[in-house]
């Protein structure tokens, strides 16, 4: 039986070039026409230490970066030593000839060795030892019976046209990889009919970016955090060109507050973070419920508490963000699980934080945000609603920026608009947005305008809940076991559900929420 | 000539709330003044403020306002300024405000030069608070919070930090000279960067020591002593003379100006294209950003 997808894994040193080797591979798989999804294992130093990537390419759609991988490329000892154990049987291990050794007692059955002298090879056509990672490339398309053409291609990406020399070096330095897999007795033969169509490859951070730019995001303020970085680094090149103001503010404070003043100017403005500056956003983004400024705010979590485990996936942020700020205030939580909803979700964002003039959160986590995962074309024509603004009204005598409306949403005028002049309040204030907690507070008339306000803004989740997407059950319906699950962890849930369904015959579903509100007493899920 | 806007025109319909005699009436008049002296269209101005007795200040005028959370007022104006570089953004606050728990953002406003006019309104208290110690309290000062040896730290000095932080316009005001301060906002306003307009504006509730007797006995022009205000290294030499050197003379007037240096906004790429809010939303080369992907 051929097989239907393949798994290599990618291991070295950090400053190996482990992660650049892997991204090509990814390309590759991608421009195969295989469904691809890849899984880093890095850590926060830039030398030394073990880091590694998974690459998995399948002919139907993949839902994980798999388990065992097919082969191993070696780039240091500490590779094979911890990794020569899981190669499949009948898979392969790449590992330079000269200073890597295997240990054939650790390795299952019908595991191909395959000894390159990966540096001596590359030094044969430049004095860059970076390009022994390019011959193990070469060995590991050879392996798979990859075109080569997309090798190429790849390469061209990564150097471009600036640099036809290194194109062209590192095509040759490929080449004497698969010649070395030649030698050792050709490809796996594994069979699969590669259909050559290019699928697009992106990372859950990437597709977020473009749904944001689908949605007319205007204003970008963020504190470099991994593995939110990302967005940062992909809009500080692609923002400006849109229209983007793109800024690396000095810290998560003075990003959400000026995200804050950006959408209270009128831009439809974002900011992105971690949980540690998602702490630090905490009080500023309480201030834009209060004030009933939109904004959209991007969580990509990573494992905590504090400094945490910077580099591994963690869902530990949910309460931050459901319980973020003092007192209460509507929001909504998007929680997209695929780089698909990155982008709609994300485009969504903008509308939902304009039409009910609050923050919602976007949370993701490091396994979707920094991992390539293969989608479909995605749909730049997304709806772009603004909400109620006064000035469509016309009518700016006695404005009132703080209206009680039935649905909590009051006309929203920005600076600029002639005669709809207010100031927008943090601390409790009436309609007029004159403030309650100044020397009217002691009125007992002024309490109850108080809980009139507070019940008000709250009040907008009655919509939020109406206009975001509900829990989906996924699966038989009457299963023995019902996992549930957001965000992240919908691919190997997925596919955890189809393995025990095939292989033990349990019946397994799940409930999975795109979106988490924060539900006021009385509501229900339903 | 008839003026389009009145100086009513420019005030809200709430009374300030401030303790009969603050020094915080002084620099709304000021700033009311200098913006009618202008004649700036009451909708294309912006003030932000953060929390104290001094931010209140918005609420009395009839502009835009945003009144932000305690220490933040100069990042919220930032994203008003680069949403839309059109409108005319004014930040008050106080010194615990902007000196305290803001300083780092009040250090980082100025090295960008961002157009925005900062008035503080330093009264070397925490008012609001009922009278702990500020930034800007004088070492020794017994307040609610240092009762027993007063301040034992060393004052920040906002005129050296502006100075060295990249300011383009540095300038102390007193509330006790409305005239004087109003123009100093004025000339804040209109000038091209970041100005910083230090307004000692006396807490009369909380603050026995730097009252207005105080100052009126300490201050003196700068302008009439003949120093030169594009002169960085004399600018530093008069900032340092009080609280650092001596505290029998007080200068007051403009420090330092430069026109020379480009704002943030003339810098910031992105802003070529014209002001953010006027820019039409979404993508018209979504295929072209696909690409990319493929
Ligand atoms: C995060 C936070 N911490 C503390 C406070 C309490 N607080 C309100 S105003 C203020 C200081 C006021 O002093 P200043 O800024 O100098 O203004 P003034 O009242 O003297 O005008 C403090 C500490 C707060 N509102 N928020
Ligand atoms: S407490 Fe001081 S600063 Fe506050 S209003 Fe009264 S006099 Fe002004």
């Amino acid at each position: 039986m051929s097989r239907r997808d393949i798994v290599a894994r990618i291991g070295g040193a950090a400053g190996d070039g482990v992660s650049s080797t892997a991204e090509s591979l990814a390309k590759i798989f991608a421009r195969s026409g295989l469904n691809t999804w890849t899984y880093s294992s890095y850590q926060s130093v830039i030398r030394g230490g073990h880091v590694w990537t998974q690459v998995r390419g399948g002919l139907d759609p993949v839902l994980s970066q798999g388990v065992d991988p097919d082969i191993v490329m070696c780039l240091n000892q500490q590779t094979m030593d911890v990794h020569q154990g899981d190669v499949v049987e009948g898979g392969a291990i790449v590992y330079d000839l000269d200073g890597t050794k295997p240990d054939p007692k650790k390795l299952r059955k019908n595991v191909r060795l395959i000894g390159i002298p990966l540096r001596k090879k590359a030094q044969t056509l430049s004095a860059n030892a970076l390009m022994r990672n390019t011959v193990a490339l070469g060995a590991v398309v050879r392996l798979f019976d990859l075109d080569f053409r997309h090798v190429e291609s790849a390469f061209r990406d990564i150097w471009g046209d600036k640099k036809p020399e290194i194109v062209e070096q590192n095509i040759q330095a490929a080449k004497l990889g698969a010649a070395g897999v030649d030698e050792a007795g050709g490809s796996l033969k594994y069979g699969l009919a590669y259909t050559n169509q290019a699928k697009y490859l992106m990372t859950g951070n990437e597709a977020l970016c473009l749904g944001a730019l689908a949605a007319g995001v205007k204003f970008l303020a963020q504190y470099p955090m991994t593995p939110a970085s990302s967005i940062l680094h992909w809009m500080a090149v692609h923002g400006p060109a849109h229209g983007v103001v793109v800024k690396q503010v000095e810290d998560e404070l003075a990003a959400m507050n000026m995200t804050v003043g950006a959408g209270f100017a009128g831009v439809r403005a974002m900011t992105a973070t971690s949980g540690g500056g998602f702490s630090l956003m905490v009080e500023a983004i309480g201030q834009a419920g209060m004030t009933e400024t939109p904004l959209v705010a991007v969580l990509v979590q990573r494992s905590g508490p504090s400094t945490g485990l910077p580099t591994k996936t963690e869902q530990g942020d949910l309460n931050l963000a459901l319980g973020a700020g003092q007192g209460d205030w509507p929001r909504a939580i998007l929680a997209p699980r695929n780089p698909e909803e990155c982008f709609s979700l994300t485009a969504q964002a903008f509308n939902l934080a304009e039409i009910y003039q609050t923050p919602i959160i976007v949370i993701s986590d490091l396994y979707l945000g920094e991992g390539y995962r293969t989608v479909d074309k995605l749909d730049f024509n997304v709806p772009i609603v603004r909400g109620m603004m006064a000035a469509d009204g016309g009518i700016s005598k006695e404005f009132r920026r703080y209206l009680i409306t039935e649905s909590g949403v009051s006309p929203r005028a920005i600076p600029g608009t002639k005669g709809f002049q207010h100031v927008a309040a943090t601390d409790e204030h009436m309609e007029s947005s004159e403030l309650i907690s100044d020397v009217l507070a002691g009125l007992p008339e002024h309490v109850e305008e108080r809980r009139k306000m507070h019940e008000k803004r709250m009040r907008k989740l009655v919509g939020l809940r109406k206009d975001t997407p509900r829990p989906e059950l996924w699966g038989p319906r009457n299963a023995d076991l019902t996992l549930i699950l957001w965000g992240s962890t919908w691919g190997p849930a997925h596919e955890a559900i189809l393995h025990v369904d095939e292989s033990d015959g349990v019946k397994v579903n799940s409930l999975e929420f795109p979106t988490v509100l924060a539900t006021s007493p009385g509501s229900s899920l339903a | 000539m008839k003026l389009e806007f009145e100086m009513d025109t420019y005030k809200s319909e709430i009374k300030p709330t401030w303790c009969p005699g603050c020094g915080d009436f002084a620099v709304l008049r000021a700033l009311q003044t200098a913006i009618h002296a202008l004649q700036l269209e009451p909708w294309n101005v912006v003030i932000v403020s953060g929390i104290g007795c001094s931010s209140n200040l918005p609420h009395f005028l009839s502009t835009y306002g945003f009144h932000a959370i305690h220490g933040r007022a100069l990042p919220v104006a930032e994203g008003v300024k680069l949403a839309n570089p059109e409108l005319q953004v004014i930040v008050t606050g106080g010194d615990g405000d902007g000196y305290g728990i803001g300083v780092g953002h009040f250090i980082h406003a100025m090295r960008r030069n961002i157009d925005i006019t900062y008035l503080v309104m330093n009264n070397q208290i925490y008012g609001l608070t009922t009278g702990q110690a500020s930034p800007t309290s004088e070492k020794g000062m017994k307040t609610k919070s240092t009762p027993i040896a007063g301040v034992i730290e060393n004052p920040v000095d906002p005129i050296s930090l502006a100075l060295a932080s990249g300011a383009t316009y540095v300038a102390r005001g007193f509330s006790g000279d409305v005239k004087g301060m109003s123009e100093l906002v004025k000339n804040g306003i209109t000038h091209h960067g970041f100005s910083l307009i230090d307004c000692m504006s006396p807490c009369v509730t909380y603050n026995k020591v730097n009252t207005y007797d105080f100052f009126r006995e300490r201050v003196y022009d700068l302008a009439k002593e003949g120093h030169d205000p594009s002169d960085m290294k004399a600018a530093f030499a008069k900032a340092i003379e009080w609280p650092f050197v001596q505290r029998d003379r007080i200068p007051l007037g403009l420090f330092y100006r430069t026109e020379d240096v480009p704002t943030y906004e003339d810098l910031e790429p992105a802003l070529k294209k014209g002001p953010p809010v006027h820019q039409p939303l979404g993508v018209t080369d979504a295929d072209a950003l696909l690409d990319e992907f493929l």
